[in-house]
């Protein structure tokens, strides 16, 4: 049978479906309106063919603003490759970089955190946890101590051993906060002076049940500290993380890594045809 | 910001108004259509927006002029007094148990905020009531999740009753109560796990602590950044425990904290507090009003209806 009711209300549907993913309400009358367009264009009739045409054009979207960029992590060409983690409080940081330090360990490469959460009570030993579960040395100093200096250490430590990657792990800070993101600059500007092509990956980490806040966030936190990708977490909850498009339209920052959960495997590459599929839960089913 | 957009547009459309002896149907739209915007922009759920917005309209169509308010003034006063309701009356207090001790537990999402609030709370409880708190470390699961409880309770000198993390979380608190009663804390705040309001087994466990405790109050933590979401963890921890209060979590930032009014009108549970910073003298009670000004991105309501 035709698929009959590819009508407003599907659109309808379409549109509040978006808006309940956290696309934002100006994004997502705008990409129902794209869809219902291509729909026509396509002549799509089956809802088969709509779904097809649907996700289709939304890996498009998605894909058309990041034509220049790199979602592969950067390596350094030579030497240690440094990777910066930043974002607001209890977003995922400190357990993404114990998932993708696991990840590199087991692929054979020489592995080092650095602690310089040395603010939030717990913070160090909680990174020590995971030092511990992937076997990777942390270079900590103590509690209320300049992070700065941990950062200083860790980099110092990273190119005299050796190290292929060195994680930094920062305090959660609100992005209004000016002197907490000047401190974070102040940590950059470090590992910068050390190694000149360094940080080569700024990540800044987002969770996924965050609305329309996490656009000031991304905007805030690219500007002191030009980050270079998103990390989604907590994608395995009923949120949906919508808000990354938005991200990606205005500041074009790709998703790199999304969480999955609370255990060193749940952390996978970005899939943009999966994430969509997510965005209209129900209402469009993924091909088989 | 997309927002001082919308506050804008808002504002035109109010001026617009001003000048007007009498409201329109289309008038009426045009506004109606800007709040809507603007709730959705704060992260008020759609669902909830709807609704809110059927009632100003009915509200606003029906109203007659009141003597020395403009039209304008008078929308405006309607969806903050509207705003305001649903956000619920004046600040609630914390439950108090009639013999000692009161029970507290927390609960919500991953890194919401609750170990945190723990330690506010207790210092909290013990500059207002001179009280003795104690808290359980019930959270097994999050890596150093219990050094951290230490660290906070060392910071406020509180006792942290804590079994390590081999022991089932109820047969921690069961044991913890059973110490808190022996000293006589006269309250008990039981930290537990972050999790996903769709994972069974740990909604399970929450459950399970809450029938052996019986607590006086569970408090959801919530992140005030949640957008759309903040519905469904809502309901799902209140289908399960019953909560008594609400915390919303990281207000010092810049968000709008639409999320407050969501879980208001899903669950009808009053929000009790708000955290403002990472200190742990950084909680206040809730102020419905400010709260519903914030989330219309309005500043003061009251100097906008003068404005207007
Ligand atoms: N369900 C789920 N939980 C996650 C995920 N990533 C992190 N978490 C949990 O979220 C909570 C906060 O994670 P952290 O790694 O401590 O976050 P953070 O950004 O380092 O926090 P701060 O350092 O306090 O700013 C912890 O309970 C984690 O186990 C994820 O992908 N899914
Ligand atoms: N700026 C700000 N940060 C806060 C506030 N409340 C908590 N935080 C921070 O948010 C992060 C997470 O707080 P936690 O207390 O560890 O959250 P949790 O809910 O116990 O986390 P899990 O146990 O992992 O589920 C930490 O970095 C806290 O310092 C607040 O009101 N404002
Ligand atoms: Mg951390
Ligand atoms: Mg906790």
């Amino acid at each position: 049978a035709n698929f009959r009711h590819v009508d407003e209300e599907f659109f309808e549907n379409l549109e509040e479906a978006l808006i309940e993913s956290d696309v934002g309400f100006e994004m997502a009358v705008s990409i129902s309106d794209q869809l219902r367009e291509e729909v026509k264009l396509q002549n799509a009739k089956s809802k088969q063919d709509v779904t097809n045409v649907i996700i289709e054009k939304m890996v498009d979207l998605y894909e058309q603003q990041g034509k220049d960029e790199h979602t592969e992590i950067n390596f350094a060409k030579s030497g240690p490759t440094i990777i910066l983690f930043v974002g607001v409080n209890g977003v995922g940081k400190t357990t993404t970089i114990g998932k993708m330090a696991a990840m590199y360990q087991k692929q054979g490469k020489k592995v080092l955190l650095a602690a310089a959460d040395t603010f939030r009570a717990g913070a160090i030993q909680q990174l020590q946890v995971w030092g511990k579960r992937d076997n990777v040395p942390v270079v900590a100093g103590p509690e209320k101590s300049d992070p700065a200096a941990v950062v200083f250490d860790a980099v110092s430590k990273a190119k005299k051993e050796n190290y292929d990657v060195l994680f930094v792990d920062t305090a959660g800070r609100l992005q209004n906060k000016v002197n907490l993101m000047n401190e974070l600059e102040k940590m950059k500007r470090i590992i910068s002076r050390e190694i000149p092509d360094a940080p080569h990956e700024v990540l800044l980490v987002l969770d996924s049940t965050t609305g329309q806040n996490a656009l000031s966030q991304a905007k805030l936190f690219k500007e002191s500290t030009d980050v270079t990708g998103i990390v989604l977490t907590k994608l395995d909850g009923t949120a949906r993380g919508g808000i990354v498009l938005a991200i990606r339209n205005e500041l074009h920052l790709p998703v790199k890594y999304v969480g999955l959960g609370e255990q060193v495997d749940d952390l996978q590459a970005f899939d943009a045809s999966e994430f969509v599929y997510g965005l209209f839960k129900g209402l469009v089913e993924p091909t088989k | 910001m997309a927002f001082e957009g919308l506050t804008q547009r808002l504002q035109d459309t109010m001026a617009k108004l001003r000048r007007k002896p009498k409201v329109t149907e289309a008038d009426l739209n045009e506004t109606m259509r800007d709040i809507r915007l603007a709730l959705l922009e704060a992260d008020v759920n759609f669902k909830v927006v709807k609704d809110f917005v059927k009632q100003v309209r009915t509200r606003a169509a029906g109203a007659e002029v009141l003597k020395g308010l403009n039209p304008a003034q008078q929308i405006v006063k309607i969806v903050n007094e509207e705003l305001t309701k649903m956000m619920g009356e004046e600040a609630v207090d914390l439950n108090k148990s009639e013999k000692i001790p009161t029970i507290i537990m927390m609960a919500g999402l991953q890194g919401a905020g609750k170990t945190t609030t723990a330690g506010k709370l207790a210092l909290k409880l013990k500059n207002d009531q001179n009280a003795r708190p104690m808290f359980i470390a019930a959270d097994i699961y999050r890596p150093a999740a219990i050094d951290q409880l230490e660290q906070v309770a060392e910071s406020i000198d509180v006792p942290v009753f804590q079994l390590g993390t081999d022991v089932d979380p109820v047969e921690i608190v069961r044991q913890g109560l059973e110490q808190a009663r022996d000293q006589h804390n006269d309250y008990v705040i039981i930290d537990t796990a972050g999790r996903l309001q769709i994972d069974e087994k740990l909604m399970d466990e929450l459950a399970n602590i809450k029938k052996l405790a019986d607590p006086d109050e569970i408090l959801l933590v919530v992140d005030a950044m949640t957008g759309q979401n903040a519905v469904e963890t809502a309901q799902g921890f209140n289908d399960k425990l019953d909560i008594t209060g609400v915390v919303l979590t990281k207000l010092d930032g810049d968000t709008r904290g639409g999320a407050a009014l969501s879980i208001r009108a899903v669950t009808g549970k009053p929000i009790k507090f708000v955290g403002q910073g990472e200190k742990m003298d950084d909680l206040d009670v809730f102020h419905p009003d400010r709260m519903a000004s914030r989330i219309l991105g309005m500043g003061d309501m009251l100097t906008l209806i003068e404005k207007a």
